[in-house]
């Protein structure tokens, strides 16, 4: 792959990086990166990646926009409230970087499909909302030696960590099981200022960036704490659990599971 | 001796909606039984009905993971900085 003239032009700020240059530049339209979840965290993750040339990017969503989203799912806009995320969010990705390959997936990942869907990606990102996805999305991860960004938020608190299947700490060697159904709030009671999902959202994309440039060092062992109020990023030390449920040395999730959805709000309005 | 202790979101309503609170301990353990004293309530928020730290909530000393250093045991030290760090989910819809 050779470099067009138009996007020479587009990507001239990031090729001229001693670390990126045109090679950095192929690599990453070679990238194939899988976002799920195109809400507060997907969506200041996909701008990014598309502006980067990123050149195939899937993006999983079942859900409409809604007017109550605008506030921090910032791929959509007012126009595209009543449309399916992934349509809403391909369009405007398109229009930013037409260089980029967008999938729209409307669809919920359950563990029947996940791995077909993970399977052709260099890297997954988790944007999801709810524990039960990102369990699964870590399993499918871990199970297929697929590259994981995880990042979460709640209300003013924001968590990174990086996982490489095998080499590095999985989610569940941080914590092994998710907590049950009611004991958290549910993300409709949570409440979260559209900045800080960005903030999250957008050290997913650059951790995406570095892994497809095989630059810098990632989060990858460590889990990056964010707290908005005090504007303090933290990191502790996350080494792989020998009694890690699914990537230890006896395994005992050896596939995949669907954990009850727990918010239930949601719950409701999908039966 | 009294050890910082953060505090995350989720249980800072059981602490005044304090994020940084001082609790004295020897170990980790201790702490938790002070904190309990303190703001009556955490610790079955972090702690099972067995008195172990629950599978989705993690206690740091300083940058390190009290399951892989000595659990309950841990030691303090005067300056340590104790963070209680739990799974998030939101993404958010």
């Amino acid at each position: 792959m050779s470099l067009k003239e138009d996007q020479i032009e587009r990507y001239s700020r990031q090729i001229i990086l001693p670390r990126v240059g045109g090679k950095g530049q192929e690599k990453l339209l070679g990238g194939k990166v899988l976002i799920i979840g195109a809400g507060g965290l997907g969506s200041p993750c996909a701008l990014y990646l598309a502006s980067a040339g990123i050149g195939t990017i899937g993006i999983v969503d079942s859900d409409k926009v809604e007017l109550n989203n605008l506030q921090r799912q910032i791929v959509h806009d007012t126009n595209t409230v009543g449309v399916a995320k992934v349509e809403s969010a391909k369009q405007r990705l398109n229009a930013i970087n037409p260089d980029v390959k967008v999938k729209a997936l409307n669809m919920r990942l359950t563990s029947k499909n996940i791995t077909d869907v993970i399977k052709e990606y260099d890297i997954v990102v988790d944007g999801s909302d709810n524990f039960p996805t990102r369990y699964l999305v870590n399993d499918a991860c871990v199970l297929e030696k697929k590259p994981l960004s995880h990042g979460g938020i709640f209300r003013f608190d924001g968590q990174a960590i990086t996982i490489l299947p095998g080499k590095s700490a999985c989610y569940r060697c941080l914590f092994p099981e998710p907590p049950p159904p009611g004991f958290v709030p549910s993300c409709q009671e949570a409440g979260i200022l559209g900045a800080v999902a960005g903030a999250i959202g957008v050290i997913q994309a650059n951790e995406v960036l570095k892994y497809i440039l095989n630059i810098g060092d990632l989060l990858a062992g460590k889990l990056l704490v964010f707290n908005a109020l005090d504007s303090s990023f933290r990191q502790v030390k996350v080494p792989k659990d020998p009694k890690c449920p699914i990537c230890g040395e006896k395994p005992t999730v050896t596939k995949l599971i669907d954990y009850e959805q727990f918010c239930s709000i949601k719950k409701k309005k999908e039966e | 001796m009294a050890v910082k202790v953060r505090v995350p979101t989720p249980l800072q309503k059981l602490t005044g909606n304090r994020a940084e609170v001082e609790v004295n301990g020897k170990n980790v353990g201790e702490l938790i039984e002070n904190l309990e004293k303190d703001f009556p309530g955490i610790k079955e928020r972090i702690c099972d009905d067995q008195g172990k730290v629950r599978r989705f909530i993690n206690i740091y000393v300083n940058e390190e993971d009290v399951r892989f250093l000595k659990q309950d045991a841990t030691p303090l030290k005067d300056g340590d900085e104790v963070s209680i760090i739990p799974a998030i989910a939101g993404g958010s819809r």
